[in-house]
């Protein structure tokens, strides 16, 4: 198990490390996304060596299943204009701020790793009985103690995906219009320039029937 | 046996990837997957404490404290999805507003 357990965990940190660097270096999304994939399928077999199925399974289920492929869904709605054409305007600052960011967290990880080296020994991962992490213990503790951030994150769910419908949606207003368009429903929204307005010509989407209608698109003119 | 270090070496590796990506990458889609990058670096940094803290939480006998970080990363997987669906549609939206996903595009609010 020893060894065999080492291999597991450097192949998929390899792996992990892989797909991070692809989503950052890809030119094109679609590559970035297959990076992503990997570091998730990684990610999560890192879990089950760290006795967390549940999170496994829901890391899976979620982030495979879900987002990459909501990410593969956008990238394909925008077609070739998805991919950014290079260009080297303001470079210099964004290689900064990035080295910047680079260089911290090198430096933090250089002061761990030498405090750790100062305490003169590992932390070995005690063994934890067979049903850490399963759906039971993990169930038990989010119904019981975390229920509150629990039921509150169902309302977070449920605002963002009416968010991202509204916001995807697009206008649908008057400036979605074409010109001739906006002068129908100028003209037929004043009270009493149209006599039919008020029969068929009120509700969202009564800008189409006026101008499905050739005559009543007519009238403003006559 | 992998001791927790090396958990917590990766996850902070995987980290600074994903910052460096969000910071110097304008395709807004790929920005975005950055932060996934770095959510999911925080999701294993935070399992992996949780198991190597296992003793002390079984010693303290704290009702629940067994699985703190488990269900830490589980809400966090959940405000990922919230995130990711609210960014994409604002990625259309922009899209359809100026033709790209550059994110130094989208300056509808200047002047």
């Amino acid at each position: 198990m020893g060894a065999l357990g080492t291999i597991y965990f450097y192949v998929c940190a390899l792996t992990a490390l892989a797909g991070a660097l692809s989503v950052v270096i890809a030119k094109n999304p679609i590559r970035g996304a297959m990076g992503l994939l990997a570091l998730i399928l990684s990610i999560a077999g890192l879990f089950l060596a760290l006795h967390a199925q549940f999170l496994a399974a829901i890391q899976l289920i979620v982030y495979a299943g879900a987002i990459v492929v909501l990410f593969l869904f956008v990238i394909m709605l925008l077609g070739p204009s998805a991919a950014t054409p290079s260009d080297r305007r303001g470079l210099a600052t964004r290689i900064f701020g990035g080295g910047l960011f680079g260089l911290a967290g090198l430096a933090g990880i250089a002061l761990v790793t030498t405090a750790w080296n100062a305490a003169k020994h590992p932390f070995p991962l005690p063994e934890p009985d067979a049903s850490f992490g399963g759906i039971d213990a993990f169930g038990s503790v989010l119904f019981a103690d975390a229920l509150v951030p629990f039921e509150v994150s169902s309302a977070l769910l449920m605002v963002a995906v009416v968010g991202a419908i509204a916001v995807a949606r697009g206008r649908q207003g008057v400036a979605s219009m074409s010109k001739s368009e906006q002068e129908v429903a100028r003209t037929t929204s004043a009270p009493s320039s149209s006599p039919k307005a008020g029969a068929s010509g009120t509700g969202v989407f009564s800008h189409e029937i006026h101008a499905a209608d050739p005559d009543h698109a007519k009238e403003p003119s006559a | 046996m992998i001791p927790v270090e090396h958990y917590v070496l990766l996850s902070s590796v995987l980290f600074v990837i994903g910052g460096i990506g969000f910071l110097v990458r304008r395709n807004v889609i790929v920005t975005l997957m950055s932060i996934e990058v770095m959510l999911n670096a925080a999701n294993l940094a935070l399992v992996a404490f949780n198991r190597s803290r296992l003793r002390h939480a079984v010693e303290q006998s704290a009702p629940g404290a067994s699985h703190t970080g488990q269900v830490f990363a589980f809400f966090i997987i959940a405000a990922e999805a919230a995130e990711v669906a609210v960014g994409l549609a604002i990625v259309l939206s922009l899209y359809r507003l100026r033709r790209t996903v550059r994110s130094d595009e989208a300056d509808l609010l200047k002047n």
